[in-house]
């Protein structure tokens, strides 16, 4: 039984995992790439979902909600970069940060007119419905191991993109002097605003795939990006390969924190103690992992050639 | 002559002063949360509040009503000053609303210490219902603990064998499951307490399915019970596990959770279907101006409002008698859409309470409905320790 229970635990560390990568995925391009710090990418997240809340009311099929939220987020994070953030590239961290706090107070009032505050959702597509009969009456849900794939085919993706292709060359040369490739003739303005689209796109693509699991909310997007953070930190400012192996980290570590501190600390300490001290700890437990980390590697476990 | 003449003038001072008091709109500072995801709670509150003040003309006891409306932000140093400006700058005569415990506790001693009537809506943390209650304020809702006992006493009645409980890690989520244990006394598998604001129930799913457990008891308020109950669903888990819940399944998550959330447990003092006239006139009403079902938290604004209209209409509309006025709310003469109404010693309310379930209307929309009475005429377990 414990054995049952601690691989359910690891596929559901491995499913947060996927989760974070595809936010961090963005994030650290973004950051690594542009040398631009842009907290507004949680807001991204969350509008991904409610587009999708959106194109599912109007299609009624998650298979085409999908593609359609897709493009409405990619258009929108494009509109954002050449609204706002555009003008922020050469500005230093601080006014960054300012910038998108504010777009952040923005889009989360937004959401609440255009969509109320309540909670809202969409159901998972009648294809993937169902359990994997795991113990005797719970089941681990097949949209759930669909997550799963699909987030770890769009890190192969990514991967080859980045290692394969021209536009990744130029990401890669640019997260290691941008200067340099904007001497040699390349449209690094271009470049920014295709990487910065992209890293939008990927994000909404996490919102509209954690949507029928998670409540489409406002603020959905605070949460998941402070854990993005903390994976592109962990993992290495710039380096895709980092996010990937660091965001599998953050979802294994909290997770099995989760599920098996309070345990542990039975064994030492008397129940009610343990009650206290295991969820405080769990929830600190990516932190530590961070502190520890940047301990013995200041710039991460990846850290982009050159920086 | 001399003195009639200034007995005369002295009393027609006092009348046009008197005039000028009935005259002036009464003010009603209402301050709940409208920011973040819990905004859901303070706009129900706010709406029902509104739907009864708008029925009477916008007059409450037969004054003119000037309603604020404050958004504390579910940050207590910003309610504590939005409070102030309300007392000193706004000079209200009365304060309402406040959806959290922690809200409350950084308003209750302003409000009351100023000797302006606090007229709770949601909140009752215990110090407030037990040692520290107090002469200015009075609750429209319930002492936090009564919900958790009804699912408790449920559960020992219904002889469940063995429940685990889960709670948010903060001081509301402990004290959820102290006073699930009141009445429940049967085997506990287990006591989780996950991160406040956790999304994903995963993990904690699997441990329940792995405890062996025949019932979950648990309180997720807002988004986290919206997360809760879709992901026990599909973990197909509801076939071998009783829901049982407080806040956590109502009319502010049934419209997120739709069908995954039918047949859920929860307990509450009042659902859409209480069956009283003064509700069949309420539920329409709230639906027909605002489109939504009204939950919990909306009969609590709409019953607030009823509570000031009864008791300032009983005082002649004269709110500057803080002793007479108490009186007058003491008897909460109204008729509250809940049914069974009064006060305790602590002003709290002793009412029924009951097991309700989600279900879904002949139109396709979600909402609670009652299943079984679980306490009749039940007042709280601090009332005893209220010295007032």
């Amino acid at each position: 039984m414990t054995a049952t229970l601690l691989a359910v635990q690891v596929l559901n560390g491995l499913q947060l995992g996927v989760l974070l990568f595809l936010v961090a995925a963005g994030l650290t391009l973004v950051f690594g790439v542009m040398d631009f710090i842009n907290l507004a990418h949680g807001v991204q997240y969350m509008l991904g979902a409610y587009l999708a809340v959106t194109f599912h009311q109007l299609t009624g099929s998650f298979f085409l909600a999908v593609p359609l939220a897709l493009a409405a987020a990619l258009v929108l994070g494009l509109l954002l970069e050449f609204l706002v953030f555009r003008h922020l590239y050469d500005r230093d961290h601080l006014d960054q940060v300012l910038a998108t706090f504010g777009v952040i107070l923005f889009l989360n009032e937004g959401v609440q007119i255009v969509w109320g505050s309540a909670p809202l959702s969409y159901p998972i597509p009648a294809l993937l419905e169902g359990v994997i009969p795991v113990m005797d009456g719970f089941g681990y849900p097949i949209y759930r191991v669909a997550l799963i794939l699909v987030g770890l085919a769009t890190a192969v993706g990514l991967w080859l993109v980045v290692t394969r292709t021209r536009v990744g060359m130029l990401v890669r040369a640019g997260a290691t002097n941008a200067r340099m490739v904007s001497a040699l003739g390349v449209d690094i303005r271009r470049l920014f605003m295709i990487v910065f689209g992209f890293g939008a796109m990927l994000a909404g693509f996490a919102g509209i795939m954690a949507g029928p699991i998670l409540s489409v909310e406002p603020n959905m997007g605070d949460g998941v990006l402070i854990l993005a953070f903390v994976v592109i930190v962990i993992g290495g400012i710039g380096s895709i390969r980092g996010a990937f192996v660091a965001a599998l980290l953050v979802g294994l570590v909290d997770t099995l924190g989760r599920s098996f501190m309070t345990d542990i600390f039975r064994t030492v300490l008397d129940p009610s103690a343990a009650n206290q001290v295991g969820p405080a700890l769990a929830s600190m437990l990516i932190y530590v992992l961070m502190a520890a980390v940047l301990f013995f590697r200041p710039s991460g476990l990846f850290p982009a050639v050159g920086r | 002559m001399r003195k009639v003449l200034t007995a005369a003038a002295v009393a027609a001072v006092a009348m046009i002063a008197g005039a000028a008091i009935a005259a002036e709109p009464m003010k009603i500072g209402m301050m709940v949360t409208l920011s973040g995801p819990p905004a859901v709670l303070g706009k129900h509150i706010r709406d029902g509040f509104q739907l009864y003040l708008d029925q009477k003309g916008g007059k409450l006891g037969g004054r003119d009503v000037e309603l604020i409306v404050v958004d504390d932000e579910l940050k207590p140093d910003v309610a504590l000053t939005k409070v102030k400006g309300l007392l000193e700058r706004d000079k209200v005569d009365m304060v309402t609303g406040i959806v959290f415990s922690n809200i409350l506790q950084a308003v209750f001693r302003p409000v009351t210490e100023s000797e302006t009537f606090l007229i709770g809506a949601n909140a009752g943390t215990s110090t407030f219902a037990g040692r520290g209650c107090n002469p200015y304020f009075f609750s429209t809702s319930w002492q936090n603990d009564q919900i958790h006992e009804v699912m408790g006493k449920y559960a020992q009645e219904k002889g469940f064998k063995k429940v685990f409980l889960m709670a948010p890690n903060y001081q509301a989520g402990r004290d959820s499951v102290s006073g699930f244990k009141r009445y429940y006394k049967g085997e506990i598998a287990d006591e989780v307490y996950t991160k406040l604001g956790n999304l994903d129930f995963s993990a904690e799913l699997a441990k329940i399915a792995a405890s062996g457990s025949d019932a979950l008891f648990t309180f997720m308020p807002g988004g986290m019970g919206v997360n809760l109950v879709k992901q026990f669903r599909q973990s197909g888990l509801d076939k071998k596990v009783t829901f049982l819940s407080a806040f956590t399944v109502d009319e502010t998550t049934v419209p997120a959770t739709k069908d995954a959330a039918l047949g859920l447990f929860s307990a509450s003092q009042w659902t859409p279907d209480t069956d009283n006239a003064a509700n069949k006139a309420f539920v329409p009403a709230f639906e027909a101006k605002y489109g939504y079902i009204p939950s919990l938290y909306a009969s609590q604004g709409y019953d607030a409002a009823q509570l000031i209209d009864s008791a300032v209409g009983k005082t002649g509309g004269n709110t500057s008698d803080k002793a007479a006025l108490r009186k007058a709310f003491e008897a909460a003469d109204f008729t509250s859409v809940r049914g069974d109404f009064r006060y305790n010693t602590n002003h709290f309310p002793i009412q029924d309470f009951y097991l309700v379930k989600a279900v879904k209307r002949g139109d396709g929309k979600y909402h609670t409905a009652i299943v079984e009475k679980v306490f009749d005429d039940y007042g709280d377990v601090y009332a005893a320790q209220c010295k007032m």
